[in-house]
């Protein structure tokens, strides 16, 4: 009973400890941030490419048919109430203030959160990063900052593109497979939709970037430097970024309310 | 030199891609009727029942969006809810005895307020009040007075 109060003691000083390094290491990223922008753009504009270009095939498809199968079960269950030409707005909404901003951060997670947990992971199973400290250049400014920034600059983007592909899914699922009338689908999209709700979606989008490319980089830059502390790392990466984007998502919600 | 060349025009397109898409939705799905005028003039208008009216809700006349309405409050020394809205300068000439009425835009749409002129030779300005108003339709007392009609033409 006793050794079990202990360890439940232990792990919860460690959740706390893991916590504030988070924090700090957050902190410590965002302070290299201003050199490395105006010092190495380079380094970031390939970063922005690693993370948003190469996402870019697998955000539309996904976006695409989630549009579609928003059209779809809107427009059958609006269809109930003789509201069907109401599922633009209902589209439109869900994919701005929800699905968009959402769904794009798990995929941003498994699609580029485990390429930069898993590579960072490498180089420091590699020495790579000792090598880096060795000759007096900080990894964390060098390797880190840059995947960062690339992250945290792609994230608004796709969801963006996430959301227009969403609606132009919808449109060809609701318009031309479903007839409902074009002019009644943009219509009540534009009546429902504030610039608010862009607003919305556009911060969710900052917050999910920074969230998930920070994860990303703070689980390889710990993994424990062997093959499988490297895998580890990358699941950890999914799952955690993953719970996070959720509750956070929730949160933002509730206070925008 | 060919390797960063490729990764320089991947990422430009992919950042003009994701502009345009913002753009696209800033632009193309919000906001159906925008006002926006760079001189205004302010009217009153209070109303029995202004249903389910809100702030930046639009004031049109024949349908055109002319002004939209900026405060709605409760006067407690009319018993009555009171609209502040305001009107585009450029319509300077609407006649002082126009009757405002809150409509609903479509059947299940946002609630907004219609002019319909009168014909006074004087004309609506800054601080003036609509006299004449009539109320936003409550769904419920609509069924309560068909529900009313309908089992008193039973009787006869």
């Amino acid at each position: 009973m006793r050794t079990l109060i202990r360890d439940l003691y232990n792990n919860l000083v460690e959740f706390v400890r893991t916590f504030g390094a988070f924090q700090l290491f957050f902190l410590r990223v965002l302070s290299h941030a201003p050199q490395m922008v105006f010092g190495r753009p380079g380094l970031v504009v390939k970063q922005i490419y690693n993370a948003g270009a190469l996402s870019l095939v697998i955000i539309m498809v996904c976006g695409f048919f989630v549009g579609g199968v928003l059209g779809l079960q809107g427009y059958s269950n609006l269809a109930r109430f003789n509201a069907a030409d109401s599922v633009g707005a209902l589209v439109a909404l869900a994919l701005i203030k929800e699905l968009g901003p959402v769904i794009t951060a798990l995929l941003f997670a498994g699609r580029a959160g485990t390429a930069l947990s898993s590579e960072i992971g490498l180089m420091k199973a590699t020495d790579q990063l000792s090598a880096m400290e060795m000759m007096a250049v900080s990894p964390v400014k060098r390797v880190l900052v840059p995947r960062f920034l690339g992250g945290v600059v792609a994230m608004p983007l796709l969801v963006a593109i996430f959301t227009c592909i969403g609606l132009f899914g919808a449109h060809i699922v609701a318009v031309d497979l479903l007839s409902v009338d074009v002019g009644a689908f943009w219509q009540q999209m534009q009546l429902s939709v504030d610039m608010e709700d862009i607003q919305e979606g556009v911060l969710k989008s900052f917050v999910f970037g920074i969230v998930a490319s920070l994860l990303a980089v703070w689980e390889g830059y710990n993994a424990i430097p062997t093959a499988e502390g490297v895998g580890r790392a990358t699941t950890r990466t999914v799952v955690i970024t993953a719970i996070s984007v959720l509750i956070l998502d929730f949160m933002i919600t509730a206070v925008m309310l | 030199m060919q390797q960063t060349r490729a990764v320089e025009i991947g990422t430009g397109l992919f950042v003009l891609l994701g502009m345009s898409a913002l753009f696209f939705l800033t632009t193309q799905t919000t906001g159906g009727e925008k006002f926006s005028a760079d001189e205004t003039f302010e009217v009153q208008a209070n109303f029995d029942n202004v249903g389910s009216l809100k702030p930046r809700a639009p004031v049109s006349m024949s349908g055109v969006t002319i002004g939209r309405v900026t405060d709605v409050s409760f006067d407690p020394v009319a018993l009555q809810a009171k609209v502040m809205m305001i009107i585009d300068s450029r319509y300077e000439q609407i006649p002082d005895d126009s009757d405002a009425s809150i409509l609903t835009a479509g059947l299940l749409g946002s609630q907004y307020i219609g002019l319909q002129a009168g014909g006074s030779d004087t004309y609506l300005e800054n601080g003036s009040e609509i006299y004449f108003t009539q109320s936003a339709i409550v769904l419920e007392n609509l069924i309560g007075k068909f529900l009313v009609n309908s089992g008193s033409g039973g009787d006869e």
